[in-house]
């Protein structure tokens, strides 16, 4: 390593490497080589900086400059003004929504200035596939401090006071699990991450497997050290090919330096890993499900007790926790339970980290101090809600979460009060809705999604969220009846009540919450079949307002179904039979002849 | 750097030591600052050959906590190549009517030293910004 005057960090998570982050750097490397600048400026691939939304993304420092939805025909500019001559270029810098000057530095940005890196400290700061870089920003020094000062029992201990809980879902206290399987006496023993995430949307544990690998494992030897086990594995789902390929490679690297291996820095004590790729199944997230996975058998879970602790992986103790409690272990041993337990509520310490998506201006990933309002990520960090549109509810914790409306948005974010909302934790996901988004056609949306991955092992679960769906559906298309809602509820609770494992126990929340808070959107489709969103096609149609057509034949040509009638000069007319309510014609219609129809009188016609 | 060789606490430990002083940048933080200035006028004055002197003597002198930007002309181009040292928390010192040899003497005087270099000085502190 040596000395550089400037570091280009390109951002290489998944979401800017699609979008071309990977060509940028290329073409950075190469202009800086044409100016003869290599000696002095380094070009760095990191992790993820979870402004999705703004990629690719690439910041220079030590100026602390962010550039945004670079392309590669920004780059010589860029290298020529910012590297040569020392003038940040502010038309490739971020600017806040309805304002119009940019904001230069990362720092100042409001989407990362309210945030608190924890577990995504490193992101956008290492090159993910550099051990060193690890090292150099106090990684592996949790480890040599578990290995030399502490006993299995006072870092079990150290987790316990620290209050740390689960991060894949049912936030059940992590030193608490591993106390469990430390107490059994039956060796060997296992340790599983589980990084098979599965929720719509959410991308977290993806985000920390590609920015900080390393992370992961020390948080991962620490906890065999602490339960005692030589094994483990990490489940990462097929989907995500980079976290796959940068987890390889970081276990390649602690291997050769020997923080994986027998004898660990010298200490005696010894650990190895393996990387089981995941066939992609919800269910699979399910603690007993994965264990059979990763065993080789189709994923589907088991009836608990006994937990993993005591009969998991190969029936021996077994500690499964999610990547992001993975990560989390190094930073509470490095700097002590004390410091992690003042983070956050009374029962819900730390951070979390959110994947902020749907219908807000800021998408991305952020990690937020527990007890922070939905208001604060929503308004704060998100920055609002896109086009000027009203909220109209977050969706948390993935298709067995619920959906949340304006009133609750200064609910703190904690694992107690979520649930008593009617939410959950889950594993982070968060899904903003506008007022264009139709709280039915939501929960008709999970319900598929359910009735697609539940494993089929529960008669309640399965059938369940198939008959929930097919209410659902047939209320979306104004064939509702008043009985459906009583017949939802009662479906909901019994799925939840008799089915084995959480998708099950979960799969009602979607209709539960929006009936709790959007009922009145479900009466609108049942009593007036009418969609106050206009979201359900069966309950809204297009017509040609006769008095303000101008037979200019603009929305026949857009029609992509054909199904528009009508000579030129002469009032057309759409065949509602044939129409697929697209609201194409609407758009090309540049007389605003074209009206969308939602009321009860569709029905009559 | 992480050999094939198998690492001991005292070997993880110094790791950490000699990519943490390297990684200092990435925090944008540094004991000193030093801009060169690289404005049309700089570059057609040598700023260049400054700006390579300063790193070399850098890497020679094997420190770290000296964080190098570049900036455009800082209106005086007849005083050109021009530099700018700052220090937390003492007011930027601007050298001028640079050449490699000059920079070699503030370099060490001031940078290593912290005394400014007097008889090269061209002003202390900065303009008032409205």
């Amino acid at each position: 390593m040596k000395h550089y005057r400037a570091h280009l960090l390109v951002c290489a998570g998944t979401g800017c490497v699609s979008c071309g982050s990977f060509k940028i750097k290329e073409a950075l490397e190469e202009e800086i080589k044409k100016r003869n600048l290599q000696d002095e400026v380094q070009v760095v691939a990191t992790g993820c900086n979870g402004f999705c939304e703004r990629g690719p993304i690439v910041m220079v420092q030590p100026d602390g400059i962010f550039y945004q939805l670079l392309t590669v025909d920004d780059v010589p500019h860029l290298v020529e003004e910012h590297l040569i001559k020392g003038r940040p270029v502010p038309k490739l810098m971020y600017v806040p929504p309805a304002e119009k000057q940019p904001v230069p530095k990362m720092k100042d940005i409001e989407f990362f200035k309210h945030q608190r890196l924890i577990v995504l400290r490193n992101r956008g700061r290492i090159d993910p596939e550099k051990i060193e870089e690890y090292i150099a920003f106090d990684g592996y020094e949790a480890l040599a401090k578990a290995l030399t000062e502490m006993t299995p029992q006072t870092i079990i201990d150290e987790i316990l006071a620290s209050g740390l809980r689960g991060r894949g879902g049912a936030g059940f206290p992590t030193g608490k699990k591993w106390a469990a399987c430390a107490r059994e006496k039956r060796t060997p023993k296992y340790l599983i991450c589980n990084g098979d995430e599965g929720d719509p949307g959410a991308f977290m544990d993806r985000s920390v497997l590609e920015a900080d690998p390393h992370a992961v494992l020390e948080g991962m030897i620490i906890g065999a050290r602490a339960i005692g086990a030589a094994k483990g594995y990490i489940y990462i789902r097929h989907e995500y090919p980079l976290a796959l390929k940068r987890m390889e490679i970081a276990i390649g690297q602690a291997r050769e330096s020997g923080l994986l291996g027998e004898d660990i820095l010298g200490s005696g004590f010894g650990f190895d890993l393996e990387v089981v790729e995941g066939a992609g199944a919800f269910v699979s997230g399910e603690e007993s499900a994965l264990i059979a996975s990763v065993e080789g058998r189709i994923a589907m879970p088991r009836q608990r007790p006994p937990y993993p602790a005591q009969r998991g992986l190969w029936g021996r103790p077994t500690v499964i926790n999610n990547v992001e409690t993975w990560a989390t272990v190094p930073n509470i041993i490095r700097r002590g339970a004390a410091w992690f337990s003042g983070l956050g509520t009374e029962t819900s310490k730390g951070t979390k980290i959110f994947a902020l998506v749907g219908k807000i201006a800021n998408t991305g990933l952020v990690e937020v101090p527990m007890g922070i309002t939905l208001r604060e990520i929503v308004y704060g960090i998100g920055g609002g809600i896109p086009d000027k549109r009203d909220f109209k509810a977050v969706q948390i914790g993935g298709p067995s979460g619920g959906c949340l409306p304006a009133k609750m948005l200064d609910l703190p974010v904690d694992y107690e009060s979520l649930t008593s909302a009617g939410a959950m934790m889950g594993s982070g996901g968060m899904i903003v809705m506008d007022d264009k988004t139709c709280m039915v056609d939501v929960a008709k949306y999970f319900l598929n999604f359910l009735q697609d991955e539940s494993c089929g092992k529960c008669v309640s679960c399965r059938e369940g969220t198939q008959r929930m769906y097919e209410i659902v559906k047939g209320i979306t298309e104004g064939k509702g009846q008043e009985s459906d809602l009583a017949l939802l509820e009662e479906l909901a609770r019994i799925t939840k009540d008799a089915s084995m494992c959480g998708l099950g126990q979960t799969a009602g929340n979607p209709v539960l919450t929006t009936l709790r808070y959007f009922r009145h959107e479900y009466e609108a489709h049942i009593l007036d079949k009418r969609c106050p969103a206009g979201v359900c096609k069966s309950l809204i149609r297009y017509v040609v307002l006769a008095e303000k057509c101008t037979g200019c034949q603009s929305c026949k040509k857009a029609c992509p179904n054909d199904c528009i009638k009508g000579t030129l000069k002469d009032i057309h007319l759409i065949d509602q039979s044939h129409c697929i309510k697209c609201g194409a014609c609407k758009e090309a219609c540049k007389f605003e002849a074209i009206e969308e129809q939602r009321d009860e009188a569709i029905q009559i016609i | 750097m992480a050999g094939k060789q198998k690492l001991t606490i005292q070997d993880l430990a110094k790791i950490r030591e000699k990519t943490k002083s390297l990684m200092t940048i990435r925090e944008g933080e540094g004991r000193a600052r030093v801009t060169v200035h690289m404005g049309t006028c700089g570059i057609a004055a040598g700023a260049r050959d400054i700006m390579d002197a300063l790193l070399e003597e850098i890497s020679k002198a094997n420190i770290q906590d000296v964080i190098v930007t570049t900036s455009g002309c800082a209106g005086l181009c007849g005083a050109e190549p021009m530099m700018t040292i700052e220090f937390k928390n003492q007011p930027p010192v601007k050298y001028g009517h640079l050449t490699p040899e000059k920079l070699r003497k503030i370099f060490v005087q001031h940078i290593l030293g912290g005394q400014m270099a007097t008889d090269l000085v061209l002003a202390v502190g900065s303009e008032t910004v409205y």
